[in-house]
């Protein structure tokens, strides 16, 4: 097949083909899935990091632009 | 090729790297924007830089000059690549490290570990394991770009080392993860392309797809003495079970490499960098169709060198490069694509190297920076960036010198040296961090241990290549390696260590404590 005898090389050859066609059809399907809770988690992110400048400003008396 | 044009071709690429880079740099206002861009990527950035991360120079240069030796057979590790580091990798770890990452604001991979099992000795003990071993993954990596440049310019080796060190020592620097991140989608983008290219040039050279693997078939008598006498069946067969050949080439390079890439800290950290599950399904597609063409390409094009190496010059590819296999494909490229491509492969080195080594010195500053030193000394993040920054720097030093010191034909293994101490130390604890809960801190550092300790121990006593070319068993007991009785010494330190570690991990776990309910539903919030 495909120029080559051995079933265990062209098995991986047809192998690296279809695993790839998984996650393209994978992909596809969950294209506009998962995407429940993102507001909420960036929310959340964004007043833990509120936080903790906070807690870094009293400590430090500053913070740099660049960090 | 001109070195005018070349000159240009460089310098107008670099600008636009750097003025991506740029972008990011000023984007990144504290140091949770360094770590982990905000975590607000978009999904073909994300799934991109994961991609140019993961394959670098060393995938190209060092495993497709590999293929040059091994064969076709090379193609399982682009099988386990897409299945367990595309599919495996996104689908079920990926959304559960962005999720636990989440839950426990984590910036890095040891912290992540070390908040699930609270435990500050995880974090810093990961993050010195990552420091002191990167080095030698960048090193080859390094190289790789290297070798390329020596080849097609003709200048000396060394000075293309310093070149691409220094480059990419300034915009890791300037630019934190998410000016790496875009420049890395950047750079992912032209590697597809390119490759792509090859891929269709070569079979299109060799007379088709059919043609081109017949070609290859029929000379299988012509392998390399060396290699026939160890197991080679020739470059579309696998090696004869259980011989040397075919222990490197499964237990080494297919099993060490396509394993280890679930535990790569500077891979896994990407997945902390997404907003949401929505964007690494949609990785998932972009991934996998990158690792089919990327490595994918240059393990068939290191295969089929030897058909055309045979045309042209009457000789197999390894005789061609002087027995160097970091040399095959650039020789290769040089010789059998148009002179326009030559330009265009040497950006896609560089985009390879600078996406992989930005990244990968990145790893290595947080893990001293924020996982060592913030951790150990109770220090504030302020203080840490400089830190983390300057552990940058240090580790571009070590790769730089370890690129001088190190042998020809080193890529490949270096890699998998790298790959099979990440996953013996990294990967039962991860494991066992995002889908066990009754996993404990015991348990976790003593997989950790034990799977550094037994790695360690069987790269320098035991796995043939590396004791014999370090020496220390030879000075400490007389003897080359501690086994000699095959098949031991080319079993990579992985098969061994691997399964050790997690036994230990989930038998320390049930002898100990129970992890706190409430810590536990912290971490697990939204997870199934």
């Amino acid at each position: 097949m495909l120029g080559i005898n051995d079933p265990w090389i062209w098995g991986a050859y047809i192998l690296c083909i279809l695993s790839a066609l998984l996650c393209v059809v994978y992909g596809i399907i969950n294209w506009n899935k998962g995407a429940e809770h993102e507001e909420e988690e960036i929310m959340e992110e964004i007043e833990w990091h509120e936080k903790e400048k906070e807690m870094e400003e009293k400590e430090l008396g500053i913070w740099d632009e660049e960090g | 090729m001109d070195l005018l044009i070349l000159t240009v071709i460089i310098l107008v690429y670099l600008l636009v790297v750097g003025y991506v880079g740029y972008i990011g740099w000023k984007r990144t206002k504290n140091s949770a924007d360094y770590m982990v861009a905000g975590r607000k990527t978009n999904p073909y950035i994300m799934a991109m830089s994961y991609g140019a991360t993961f394959i670098s120079t060393a995938a190209i240069v060092g495993f497709g000059g590999t293929a040059g030796l091994y064969g076709i057979g090379l193609l399982w590790l682009v099988f386990l690549n897409i299945f367990v580091g595309i599919f495996i990798a996104f689908v079920f770890f990926g959304k559960r490290t962005r999720k636990m990452g989440h839950n426990l604001d984590a910036m890095t991979f040891p912290e992540l570990i070390a908040r699930r099992f609270d435990s500050k000795f995880i974090q810093y003990c990961t993050g010195l394991i990552i420091f002191c071993a990167m080095p030698i993954y960048a090193g080859v990596v390094l190289i790789g770009a290297a070798r390329f440049i020596e080849t097609t310019l003709s200048i000396d080796f060394n000075i293309a080392l310093v070149i691409m060190a220094i480059i990419v020592a300034i915009y890791v620097v300037l630019g934190g993860i998410r000016g790496v991140m875009y420049t890395d989608a950047l750079q992912g983008t032209i590697m597809f392309l390119a490759m792509l290219f090859l891929l269709i040039a070569t079979y299109v050279l060799l007379g088709g797809v059919e043609n081109a693997h017949q070609a290859l078939t029929n000379i299988s008598s012509l392998v390399p003495s060396q290699a026939a006498a160890t197991g080679s069946t020739g470059w579309t067969s696998m090696p004869t079970m259980g011989s040397p050949f075919w222990w490197t080439l499964v237990s080494t390079i297919i099993l060490g490499v396509g394993l280890g890439v679930l535990a790569q800290p500077q891979l896994a950290v990407r997945f902390m960098t997404v907003k949401s599950n929505r964007e690494l399904n949609r990785a998932v597609l972009i991934g996998g169709l990158f690792i089919l063409i990327i490595p994918g390409t240059a393990y068939i094009v290191g295969a089929l060198s030897n058909v055309y190496f045979l045309k042209t010059l009457n000789q197999i590819s390894i005789v061609v490069a002087g027995g160097n296999l970091d040399k095959i494909i650039p020789i290769f490229i040089n010789s059998a694509m148009p002179e326009w491509f030559s330009y265009v492969f040497l950006l896609v080195l560089l985009a390879a190297a600078m996406s992989t080594l930005s990244s990968q010195f990145h790893a290595q500053g947080t893990a001293i920076g924020r996982d060592f030193y913030e951790t150990l000394f109770k220090k504030d993040t302020h203080k840490s960036i400089l830190i983390t920054r300057a552990g940058v720097i240090i580790g571009v030093l070590i790769a730089l010198i370890l690129g001088f010191i190190l042998p020809g034909s080193v890529i490949a293994q270096g890699t998998a040296i790298f790959f099979g101490i990440c996953v013996s130390a990294f990967l039962p604890m991860f494991i066992c961090a995002l889908f066990w809960k009754r996993a404990t801190k015991e348990g976790a550092i003593s997989g950790l241990i034990i799977g550094t300790v037994v790695s360690l121990f069987w790269l320098i006593f035991i796995h043939k290549k590396e004791a014999a070319a370090l020496g220390i068993s030879k000075a400490l007991f007389g003897t080359e390696t501690l086994i000699m009785t095959m098949p031991w010494p080319v079993v990579d330190p992985l098969v061994v260590a691997l399964p050790l570690a997690l036994a230990v991990t989930i038998i320390v776990s049930l002898i100990t404590k129970p992890p706190n309910e409430k810590h536990l539903e912290k971490c697990f919030n939204g997870i199934n």
